[in-house]
């Protein structure tokens, strides 16, 4: 989602800032694993392994590079099947109030009114992978809704199956959002820059906890920026040159 | 093993039939759908491994597809797949929807010659209530620990395209082993390639490693940038002002049919 730097805090872009906190998300990790079409997780993923001086592992599908994968499509999920990926991303057509998501469509099954492309790993991975990080840009009651219409992956489970993974975090491009796995609800974590918890109320489609005094969600550092514009976008461009170009400009040396 | 040409290579893919095709990152033989769409194949059962982009597109848009079993099928950061769309929402196909580590798994038992793998996760998604052809038993080593079995893929014919084939009909895939597993697990496989290599890829130990079996493989064909417009990983990348163009064209049936007429059927194989 484009937009012009904000002019009243030092220029930065919203997927810049929605990178900065990803990347806090991803904290001192072991592995992160980043998904198809998904510029702005992986941008994090890089900024955190810069930060933390080569942790976490990153990878990136669609990559050569930044990939040690050499057994196909499988080695991801087989690496995930045995806890040796602590991060994954994921999103969804809609996502509801305890943590569902759907990938799928909307209306009957098997003639959906909308059809989404599908649930490609989620119904696993979302399982598996201790962190999920939820992530959809676009904020609005079409896409935070009261209940799903199709469940491609459960938020919780039952004690009784398998499930050491599940959702952490939904990030938009308004919030931040905690996910409490044994309440099975969301509470509102911070909220970015030029946007408002009356605005978040307006635009969420289901319910959820708030602290009487939600904070702002801190602008990134001069220092950030400048690892985001140099190292991470020097690495990202392999997989994603229109991002690249369209948020960093020619990657400035590092 | 080495097709007099394209068209004769493809001749175990016939109407009706189980075909197995790959990701786009892993070599989507292009060059043999549109030969497919011109022969106006009819009625295929179209297993994606595990996902697929504009080559199920095309085939479901030129109405060769029946049912279609994937875990997504998307343009990526073209957009959603328009033809597929449509086809779903107007409930002119099946969709049999899975999840990526399902149809690994399930490649993986046909290739080992077993009748089901077990897979974690999927218990309480619709997408295993939707999936009659899925069981959960009790883990027999366990104890209350319910797991989802899936049973093997073995597909007619698996289609793919990679860089090399020797003229023994072994064929290099390199890092996307997935196209071993697909081959393994279908009963005939086809594929294209960018051309031929000059001696016996299992002569060098390096090539070796990452080569197919000929074996496994009933027919090759040559087929220059066979992957076109996708991109063949290491070798060249997407046509991006083509996929762009598709996208655009495509939103539309009539735009389809245009689509067609230029890049399929005016277009004879290389």
């Amino acid at each position: 989602m484009p937009s012009a730097p904000r002019d009243s805090t030092p220029s930065f872009r919203d997927e810049e800032l929605l990178a900065d906190v990803i990347a806090g998300l991803i904290g001192n990790a072991r592995h992160a694993a980043i998904g198809a079409s998904s510029p702005i997780p992986a941008a994090a993923a890089l900024l955190a392994r810069a930060r933390g001086h080569g942790q976490p592992q990153v990878s990136l599908l669609g990559s050569r590079r930044q990939s040690f994968f050499t057994d196909g499509g499988r080695e991801l999920f087989d690496c995930a099947g045995q806890g040796r990926i602590d991060v994954f991303f994921l999103s969804g057509g809609q996502i509801d109030g305890e943590g569902n998501i759907n990938l799928v469509g909307i209306g009957d099954y098997a003639q959906p009114t909308v059809r989404f492309p599908g649930s490609f790993g989620s119904s696993y991975l979302y399982y598996v992978v201790p962190k999920v990080i939820l992530f959809r840009l676009e904020h609005s009651r079409r896409t935070l809704v009261a209940k799903v219409d199709f469940v491609s992956a459960p938020g919780t489970s039952p004690d009784n199956v398998h499930r050491p993974g599940g959702p952490i975090a939904p990030i938009t491009n308004r919030c931040l959002f905690a996910f409490e796995r044994q309440r099975r609800r969301f509470a509102l974590a911070s909220v970015h820059p030029g946007h408002s918890v009356a605005e978040v109320v307006d635009n969420t489609g289901f319910a959820f906890d708030r602290p009487p005094d939600v904070p702002v969600t801190p602008a990134p550092s001069p220092e950030t920026l400048r690892l985001l514009r140099t190292v991470v976008a020097a690495q990202l461009t392999e997989v994603y040159p229109r991002f690249v170009a369209e948020i960093f400009g020619a990657p400035e040396p590092a | 093993m080495i097709a007099r040409s394209l068209d004769e290579a493809l001749t175990p893919i016939t109407d009706g039939c189980v075909l197995a095709v790959p990701r786009e990152v892993s070599g989507v033989a292009m060059a043999a759908t549109r030969a497919l769409i011109r022969r106006g194949i009819r009625r295929l059962h179209l297993i994606a491994l595990p996902t697929s982009s504009l080559q199920a597109d095309l085939l479901i848009g030129a109405g060769c597809v029946e049912t279609i079993e994937t875990s997504a099928v998307s343009l990526g950061e073209f957009g959603p797949a328009p033809r597929f769309t449509a086809a779903v929402t107007s409930g002119l196909i099946r969709v049999k929807d899975a999840t990526c580590p399902a149809l690994h798994a399930a490649f993986q038992a046909a290739e080992k010659g077993v009748p089901f793998m077990p897979l974690r996760g999927l218990i309480g998604s619709d997408v295993l209530t939707h999936r009659k052809d899925w069981k959960v038993v009790d883990n027999p080593f366990g104890n209350d620990d319910p797991i989802v079995l899936l049973p093997a893929i073995k597909p007619d014919v698996a289609l793919f395209h990679a860089p090399l084939a020797d003229r023994e009909g072994n064929v290099w895939i390199g890092r996307d082993r997935e196209l071993a597993t697909m081959a393994h697990a279908a009963a005939k496989t086809v594929v294209t390639v960018e051309k031929l290599y000059d001696g016996n890829l299992f002569d060098d130990p390096a090539l070796a490693a990452g080569a197919l079996g000929g074996f496994y493989v009933h027919a090759i064909a040559v087929a220059p940038k066979g992957a076109w417009p996708l991109g063949l990983a290491d070798h060249y990348g997407a046509d991006a002002a083509h996929l762009a163009d598709y996208a655009r064209m495509a939103a539309s049936s009539e735009g389809f049919a245009a689509y067609l007429d230029r890049h399929v059927h005016a277009q004879r194989a290389a």
